[in-house]
């Protein structure tokens, strides 16, 4: 694979990536998309960004996560209390910045012991590391304790978000399909094999956690500017497992899921939102019957793949001629 | 020193709470290997059904306290039959999922069909404050204490002595060959569900006493909470689940009396992953190295 | 002739058993050694002792590295891999859900450091290494008649072509010593015939020692020089295959009970 060999599918997904932003735009001029379908399409964008993190995570590196939602309230609160004080665009993009390096600290501290741990272990701890830091910041005064921050000024505008959640797939894709990906990969599929076959371990587990991680921070980011209100609820384990949902509902192990599960969660919780209670019951046997149906999510552990696709026309072109 | 026993007791009752749900936990998750989400609900719903039958139905305590197990163990086969059952050779984050949705639904549906207000538990016993050498007890701790306590040494009992015990340990060590000497996985898998809700369902009534309100969201954190205490006691271990709730309830309530009510729960988690860090598979669990 | 790897007195205890007793062994560079015994006499252990998957109770391993001799007792499993010790598992371990290709240049990660930066905004030098670490698989794939198969996952192929793809991974991280866990397991006679020729040919072409654990005697008659043979625990004989088949110890606890 020489970078010109790549050109081709890498200018496919620059002009999908371009087109959807136009799209948006547009529909957004015309008025068909309001300030409500406007803070719909921004929250699945923030899902994305989640679930594609956490899917490297359990889906590629093969560890079982439930915390994070507590790196998504650390870049969330480092936003939030920048941009409080000094209410500039470019203060916005240095709490990203300074948001992303406090998760990864995070991220090693929660990460360097517990990652030792196998499967339902290691989920278990992570959960509890998650609430560690959610009760931290429930309790600071910087952070205004339970009662969270209010007035955010709202740098992350739609364009802002999306241009963050085609730089943290970009990011994360790229990793996936490098050595080190392929190291996690490994990781995942068989431990002793991967050591064995010279790949140390826990090196690359740490790596795609605390890749993850930052991920997270930046959909944090992302909330807080965009939503303009935080409250440390809004990151405790119950939004953990509603990234953990996303991630499972469009298949453990596919990019590609994660973000058809997104819109569709995004989209069907916008339809609901006249249903009242009901709603959430109607969420919850749609998730069961999905899972007893499709056990393997939407898109299991397929990709969309321009390769795929044009050497699929390739022979079908040759086989007619 | 008496603020030490009175905070003992006060830890044991909370923890005898936590550790007849960490029992559901456990149990379950020794025989197919499930974080059973939903279990908190059905001490949710436990609640509710005491809170009914005391307020509408004037059953006494005793009454409401078994006809509340054996409701949530009927409702705990149900789920296991409809949600899990189907998901058994699911990857296992299905199932888990599966089980989230569960809870999500008999959260939601309390409160869509109820109300999600918080109710008042009917006082059917009324509370007697005994004085016992400074340590101030209520009947209504002793009750909880005791019941609790009676339930634990119940279910040992039936899971060491009887043919249905014998085979559900048979089928958490090792199912392929319990179904090969002829054991009925599905039968054994619905009866320690219905053993596993039944406690929770009585937790249900017990908390209902002992602190006054329910609420259809009440079994969410006490449900976590319990999970990590049989994760503590190590999971699949009847008496780590047992252990690992007191433990817990303990804790909190140290926490608390030291003022630092507000990291009760942070304490809680620091000392789970401590002890994960130190005992890998809990304290009464057996870690299991991977053959090569 | 120079030894390569060296075995001192080890033992390993698993509680109250003693699963490798006070074994002595060496390999010199360039040979291939085979080592045999009757099933349970601690064979895989040894193996994974001294490729550190398990750490020895007591007693010393040393390996001759291009910096000199360095001990590699508790030394954790991928650092001795990167010394250059490659194996492959008695129940086949390959990374089931992944494809062929991805098996071996998995392998190959570790020779090829790659900078993070690098890799996620895809400089010209990253496709360039790829490419390049491609087409070295490629080639090692060739030997074993497995460039056919690059696409298919790894857990849908026969049986016999699992076990060469996983010594085509253990090849990948350019080991200096193959250790190599009964490679003909499960096959036929005509498998295992094809599978002992390409086990020589590998041994020559890339000048590596091999160590070979097996059940089937004409393969380890017909390719190693020395044997070793493992008993209870301890070693019991060492020597040529002539030596070996005309050891009485080694008759009565082990080929006797063939014949």
């Amino acid at each position: 694979m020489t970078l010109k060999a790549n050109l081709k599918y890498n200018i496919c997904w620059l002009i999908l990536m371009v087109a959807g932003f136009y799209l948006m735009n547009t529909l957004i001029l015309a008025g068909v998309i309001d300030s409500f379908l406007e803070n719909m399409v921004v929250t699945i964008g923030i899902n994305i960004m989640l679930a594609v993190g956490l899917n490297l995570i359990i889906g590629f590196a093969g560890q079982f996560s439930l915390g994070h939602a507590g790196f998504m309230a650390v870049g969330a609160y480092a936003t939030a209390i920048i941009i409080s004080k000094t209410p500039t665009a470019g203060a916005l993009y240095l709490s990203i910045i300074v948001g992303v390096i406090i998760a990864i600290i995070a991220a090693l501290i929660v990460g360097i012991p517990t990652l030792r741990l196998r499967g339902d272990y290691l989920a278990i701890a992570t959960m509890g590391a998650a609430e560690i830091i959610r009760i931290i910041i429930n309790n600071m005064k910087i952070t205004n304790g339970p009662s969270g921050m209010f007035n955010i000024p709202q740098f992350a505008t739609w364009p802002v978000v999306y241009i963050m959640v085609c730089v943290t797939t970009i990011i994360i894709v790229n990793f996936i399909h490098s050595r080190g990906g392929r190291a996690a990969l490994a990781v995942r599929e068989d431990e002793i094999a991967a050591e064995s076959m010279g790949i140390n371990i826990f090196k690359w587990k740490l790596a795609a956690f605390v890749l993850g991680a930052a991920t997270a921070a930046v959909a944090g980011s992302m909330q807080a500017s965009y939503l303009q209100t935080i409250a440390p609820n809004n990151f405790n384990i119950m939004e953990s497992i509603a990234i953990l949902i996303i991630v499972v509902l469009g298949g453990v192990g596919s990019i590609t899921g994660s973000f058809v599960a997104a819109i569709i969660l995004g989209v069907v919780d916008t339809a609901l939102q006249n249903f009242g209670a009901l709603r959430m019951v109607i969420y919850a046997v749609v998730l069961i019957l999905i899972m007893i149906f499709k056990p393997s999510g939407i898109m299991g552990s397929t990709e969309l793949s321009f390769k795929r696709l044009f050497n699929r026309k390739n022979k079908k072109v040759g086989a007619k001629s | 020193m008496t603020t030490l026993f009175q905070q003992l007791i006060n830890g044991l009752s909370l923890g005898s709470i936590y550790a007849l749900l960490a029992l559901g936990y456990t149990m379950v998750y020794g025989i197919i290997k499930l974080i059973n989400f939903a279990h908190g609900d059905i001490y949710m719903l436990g609640a509710f059904w005491g809170y009914y039958t005391i307020n509408f139905w004037h059953f006494n305590f005793i009454f409401a306290l078994l006809s509340a197990m054996v409701v949530c163990a009927a409702a705990g086969v149900i789920i296991e039959y409809f949600a899990y059952r189907p998901l058994r050779h699911a990857p296992r984050i299905t199932a888990l999922i599966t089980a989230i949705g569960v809870s999500y639904f008999l959260e939601n549906g309390m409160s869509y069909l109820y109300g999600a207000d918080t109710r008042n538990f009917p006082q059917v016993i009324k509370q007697v404050n005994y004085n016992l050498w400074g340590v101030r007890v209520s009947n209504i701790q002793i009750l909880i204490l005791g019941t609790a306590c009676l339930l634990m040494i119940l279910l040992q009992l039936i899971i060491k002595k009887t043919k249905m015990g014998r085979a559900m340990r048979a089928v958490s060590v090792d199912p392929d060959a319990a179904e090969l000497v002829g054991i009925n996985i599905n039968r054994t898998i619905s009866f320690t569900f219905a053993l596993g809700s039944s406690m929770a369902g009585a937790a249900g009534v017990l908390i209902g006493l002992y602190y006054n309100s329910i609420d259809p969201l009440m079994g969410m954190t006490p449900g976590i909470k319990a999970f990590v205490a049989a994760v503590v006691g190590g999971i699949g271990s009847i008496p780590g689940a047992s252990l690992g709730g007191f433990l817990i309830g303990i804790l909190e309530t140290a926490v608390q009396s030291v003022g630092l009510s507000a990291y009760k729960d942070a304490a809680v988690y620091l000392v789970l992953i401590i002890i994960l860090l130190v005992l890998p598979a809990g304290i009464f669990g057996k870690n299991v190295k991977e053959k090569v | 002739m120079t030894t390569l790897l060296n075995v001192e007195n080890l033992v390993k205890n698993f509680g109250g058993l003693t699963a490798v007793s006070d074994v002595n062994m060496h390999l010199n560079d360039d040979e291939l050694v085979a080592l045999i015994g009757p099933n349970g006499a601690g064979k895989t252990t040894l193996f994974n002792l001294l490729t550190g998957v398990i750490v020895p109770s007591t007693g010393s391993i040393t390996f001759r590295g291009t910096d000199g001799v360095i001990p590699l007792n508790g030394m954790k499993t991928y650092k001795i891999a990167n010394l250059g010790m490659g194996r492959t598992f008695q129940n086949i371990r390959l990374f089931k859900e992944l494809s062929v290709l991805d098996n071996v240049l998995i392998a190959m990660t570790a020779h090829y450091k790659e900078n993070f930066i690098q890799s996620i905004f895809r400089s010209p030098k990253f496709y360039k290494t790829e490419a390049q670490i491609r087409e070295e698989a490629i080639e090692l794939l060739k030997i074993f008649d497995l460039q056919d198969d690059l696409d298919k996952q790894a857990k849908n192929l026969p049986y016999g072509i699992q076990r060469r793809l996983e010594i085509v991974r253990s090849l990948a991280t350019k080991p200096k010593i193959l250790f190599l866990d009964e490679p003909a397991a499960g096959m036929n006679p005509e498998e295992t015939a094809d599978l002992t020729r390409l086990i020589r040919q590998v041994q020559r072409d890339f000048h590596i020692t091999v160590l070979l654990i097996e059940h089937d005697m004409s393969l380890v008659m017909n390719l190693a020089s020395r044997i070793y043979v493992l008993d209870h625990g301890s070693l019991l004989a060492e020597g040529t295959p002539t030596e070996i088949q005309q050891n009485d110890a080694v008759i009565k606890a082990y080929l006797g009970e063939e014949e």
